[in-house]
């Protein structure tokens, strides 16, 4: 072996963030020193973020196959069946360290990558969802982050014109210095019609269109695979820049040159640019690239090739086209406005060779790049399980405390910001953020089917017990869909934590997938898409583990689907499931007492699927449409939302009237609510499951009344004020 | 009955109106590019529909004024023919000079999106017509530039003319007298920035836009 490696070069690997092993093993399999441009190409390559090195071994444990199961994890995005030759594609990902450092620029730009990983596959993007977690609203950053984040989602995804009709937002000081920003995206496309990345053979023409190529963003790639200190803000120029005109055109012309035929593969440009897209391309089908850099759409003069590599400029797209279509391109491009230029062509070299102003700057073997990725398997320690809770009193003052927990950061109604996003265009949309209803619904364009969508995780479960926390993302995004009356389908997960070399954190990380990975088995609930973010950390304290799951289910009758605010004075409300009243790790703990303490709720996966099969059949059959599922703050603030949507007050009774029962947070529950005299059906179905189903109030007046056994009053509160306290917090916060 | 739905580049809400029109009316829809220079022969509505046109970069709606299309739509509707711009439709309308007044930046400066009431302020309009006597009707509005502003003679002319179509019952975003939608002097050029290209049947909220489409139609 030609060993030591120069100072140089060296050093440079290890400011892209190899390690000396890498950078070895870089040595070794190209039998000399790589020059810079090659170094650049292995470091994103290699970078947590594109090699997925740290949690490839335990990504592995997750199903990814089903019956409806099209393409899983490995492609730009899941696809999935949803019948009558309809597929639906899907994947979230996070744009974390970008949207800290530059808030607008970098949700948006997360929002336009998320949905060019749907349209490279052929699909109409539908729907965009976004999973946001902020620092403590306290923070002096806060506000800021929350103003910048919003306007860059609704900025971009507004202007594409896909609504955005789901999604969640957190406050946490875990999250102070280092938000998290998920964005997904759906999209519809034909079965038979879908695009994959694998360069079919060699001799292809390579094509680029859409912008131009600039020096914005050179190794995001590797930034997203470190973790943060105080000098951060100094990385702003690592961050791209969006331009959502540029990719509206860019999806009508991807998706009219597809249409034309023309297309034999296709990547866009996200991650390490036209790194990753070129070695995909050319690995996946086991063939070679040549590229000419000098033929690069460039927005900047005397870029080189390096430059060219690793930028993230964005709204771009590589394809490989048929032999003779490269006219049909031209038309389509010169249509649309768009840069375009035939860049190169594919080989039978299994090389990567790049050429610039007639230079060989790159000549590597693809495999190593591709497949000889790094792969560790980090040592791990088990998170300790938190010692069981105290019994907990009820609180003195019910009305302050009910008032309090329905006005925190977390439930407080987040209209400020949902109002920003355009929920409606496209005209199919039948449930979106301002509905109440536990998912959101877009009709399957003429058809009578439509896609329900959520994303779900509660942090402070994972971080309690990462197996159980696992678990209930998996379960709560289930039953969000279920109570809409959708058959659930498959998952995306956006798998957030702090760095992985240090054991804690990888335990975290291999406990979450475990408890994801068994939800995901219990309830026929497949991973067909995913995305790694490794090293949320600044200064040394990592975030909250967060393991946000994005899913998507069918309803088969868009007709057949059910919400709660629609409940009518004289109805019966019903509690189904089994409540216990587990307190630890509750909303309530957390936000009236000052404390995060107990073990987080468990979740039975048995009891979750059959209490959920009962629910989605009443709805599926017309029984009911009022269902609200139990989750942060657990019964009374079900109680209390679907009051408060439905304009109508409820006065629950029973055993159910102490702090254990009302707030504690059992999992696979759900309120449902009918005219009395058809409440039968619902305990005659119940009773034939084996799910516990009690009437537990009435829906009537203008307040929330909670009374025990006996008919003593425990409390009672005008909706009225229930409702200033849940809207208001938002726009005091945010000043407007 | 015959309408044409132009496409400029950025347009989000093409297919939109498209589906909408032939939902309301059965009328067929042609699909027109910026770029033509020739409506359909026979026309009956013409559509500018809602997005963001040349990325709103310039001034909304400036640079799609200046398509070469317009000139068509202009001639078209100095005939006569019906022409409805929906939000940045009724921004490029302004901008061409097609109705008065201009859209500004929302009195917050957000963009705005939600379900807004609407007073038929003028129900003889031949948009409004069909609303058999209807005061009121529900459409959802999603913009960032809404804020209808037009100088003070020229609100005046436009109220004493009828020329206001509809008025929000609570003001989105800041628009003078809280004007909604206006029409041209000739009657047959409507500019609103509520959408009734999402309004089109009970399961989106509303059927009430279906009504606009179907009067703009029978009094073609």
């Amino acid at each position: 072996m030609s060993a030591q490696p120069s100072k140089t070069l060296a050093e440079s690997a290890a400011e892209f963030g190899l390690n000396p092993e890498e950078y070895a093993v870089i040595l070794k399999r190209l039998n000399r020193e790589p020059n810079m441009v090659e170094l650049g190409v292995f470091s994103v390559m290699w970078s947590e973020h594109c090699s997925y090195k740290s949690s490839k071994k335990h990504l592995s444990k997750f199903p990814t196959k089903g019956p409806r199961v099209i393409c899983g994890p490995g492609e730009n995005a899941g696809v999935v069946d949803i019948g009558d030759g309809q597929a639906c594609i899907f994947k979230m990902e996070s744009h974390n360290h970008p949207s800290y450092i530059e808030p607008y620029q970098g949700a948006a730009t997360g929002v336009g990558g998320i949905m060019r990983d749907v349209f490279t596959m052929g699909a109409r993007p539908i729907a965009l969802l976004n999973a946001l977690r902020f620092g403590d609203p306290s923070h002096p950053k806060t506000r800021r982050l929350v103003a910048g984040v919003v306007s860059g989602i609704g900025g971009y995804g507004n202007c594409v014109g896909v609504p955005t009709v789901a999604g969640e937002t957190n406050f946490h000081s875990g999250y102070d210095g280092n938000i998290l920003v998920n964005a997904m995206c759906v999209g519809l496309a034909d079965a038979d019609k879908i695009f994959y990345s694998a360069a079919p053979s060699a001799g292809l023409p390579v094509v680029y269109f859409g912008s131009k190529t600039g020096r914005d963003g050179i190794h995001g790639a590797t930034m997203a695979s470190q973790e943060f200190d105080d000098a951060s803000d100094e990385k702003r120029p690592t961050v791209q820049v969006g331009d959502p005109f540029a990719e509206k055109l860019l999806i009508e012309a991807t998706l009219e040159l597809m249409a034309s035929g023309a297309v034999a593969a296709i990547q866009d440009m996200g991650a390490a640019g036209l790194t990753s897209s070129s070695v995909e391309m050319a690995g996946k089908g086991e063939v070679g690239i040549e590229l000419d850099l000098y033929a690069v759409p460039q927005r900047e003069d005397g870029m080189s090739a390096y430059e060219m590599m690793l930028s993230e400029s964005q709204e771009r797209m590589l394809a490989i086209l048929k032999p003779g279509r490269e006219a049909d391109g031209q038309r389509i491009f010169q249509k649309w406005g768009l840069d375009a230029a035939t860049i190169g062509f594919t080989t039978d070299t299994g090389r990567l060779v790049l050429k610039h102003k007639g230079q060989t700057v790159c000549d590597v073997p693809l495999a190593p790049l591709f497949d000889d990725a790094p792969l560790y398997d980090r040592p791990w320690t088990v998170t300790p399980a938190r010692p069981a809770l105290e019994a907990i009193p009820d609180p003195a003052d019910w009305r302050g405390a009910v008032l309090k927990l329905v006005a925190c950061p977390d439930l407080a109604s987040k209209r400020w910001l949902w109002e920003q996003y355009d929920r409606h265009v496209m005209a199919d949309t039948l449930a979106d953020s301002a509905t109440a209803a536990d998912a959101g619904i877009v009709r399957v364009h003429g058809t009578k089917k439509a896609l329900a969508v959520t994303s779900d995780c509660t942090p402070r479960y994972v971080q309690a017990d990462p197996y159980e926390g696992g678990k209930q993302a998996v379960a709560e995004a289930w039953r969000n869909l279920t109570a809409v009356g959708a058959d659930p389908i498959a998952i995306t997960d956006n798998l957030n934590f702090g760095n992985p070399e240090r054991p804690e954190i990888m335990g975290q990380i291999v406990r979450a997938i475990d408890g994801m990975a068994e939800a995901c088995r219990a309830l026929d609930f497949p991973v067909v898409s995913g995305n790694v973010s490794l090293y949320n950390e600044t200064n040394g304290a990592a975030i909250p583990p967060t393991p946000t799951v994005g899913a998507v289910g069918l309803l088969p009758d868009s007709t057949k689907r059910a919400g709660y605010g629609k409940l009518l004075a004289g109805d019966v409300v019903i509690l189904v499931g089994e409540t216990r009243g587990h307190l630890g790790q509750s909303l309530y703990l957390r936000e009236i007492l000052g404390r995060e303490d107990g073990p987080p709720p468990p979740v039975d996966l048995t009891a979750e699927r059959r209490n959920g099969d009962l629910v989605r059949g009443l709805i599926q059959d017309g029984i009911v449409t009022t269902v609200h599922d139990l989750s942060d703050g657990g019964l009374l603030v079900a109680a209390v939302e679907m009051a408060l949507a439905s304009k109508v007050g409820i006065a629950l009774s029973g055993q159910h009237a102490d702090l254990a029962m009302l707030l504690g947070e059992d999992q696979g529950r759900y309120l449902i609510a009918l005219p009395a005299h058809q409440a039968d059906e619902v305990y005659d179905r119940a009773e034939k499951a084996g799910v516990a189903a009690e009437p537990i109030g009435t829906a009537g007046g203008c307040e929330i009344a909670v009374a025990d056994a006996k008919g003593t009053l425990l409390f009672a509160i005008d909706l009225d004020d229930l409702r200033a306290a849940n809207e208001g917090w938002m726009p005091a916060f945010m000043g407007v | 009955m015959k309408a044409a739905v132009i496409v400029f580049p950025g347009s989000n809400c093409d297919r939109d109106c498209k589906v909408a029109i032939e939902r309301s009316t059965g009328a067929s829809v042609d699909m027109v590019w910026h770029g033509d220079t020739a409506l359909p022969a026979g026309v009956d509505l013409i559509v500018l529909p809602g997005g963001f046109s040349y990325g709103d970069y310039l001034r909304c709606g400036a640079m799609a004024a200046l398509s070469p299309i317009m000139a068509e739509v202009k001639a078209a509707a100095e005939r006569g023919v019906a022409t409805v711009g929906i939000c940045n439709g009724f921004q490029v309308l302004c901008e061409a000079g097609m109705l008065p007044g201009a859209l500004l930046r929302n009195e917050r400066l957000k963009y705005v999106c939600k379900p807004v009431e609407l007073e038929v302020t003028n129900a003889q309009t031949r948009f409004t017509a069909g609303d058999k006597g209807r005061r009121e009707v529900a459409m959802t509005v999603g913009n960032g530039e809404g804020n209808f502003f037009a100088d003070e003679a020229t609100l005046d002319r436009l109220e004493g003319e009828g020329q206001v179509v509809f008025r929000y019952l609570e003001n989105p975003n800041g628009s003078a007298r809280a004007i909604a939608g206006i029409v041209n002097g000739a009657g047959n050029v409507l500019g609103l920035m509520p959408h009734p290209d999402r309004a089109f049947e009970a399961e989106l909220g509303s059927a009430d836009g279906a009504d606009l489409f179907r009067s703009a139609l029978a009094s073609a």
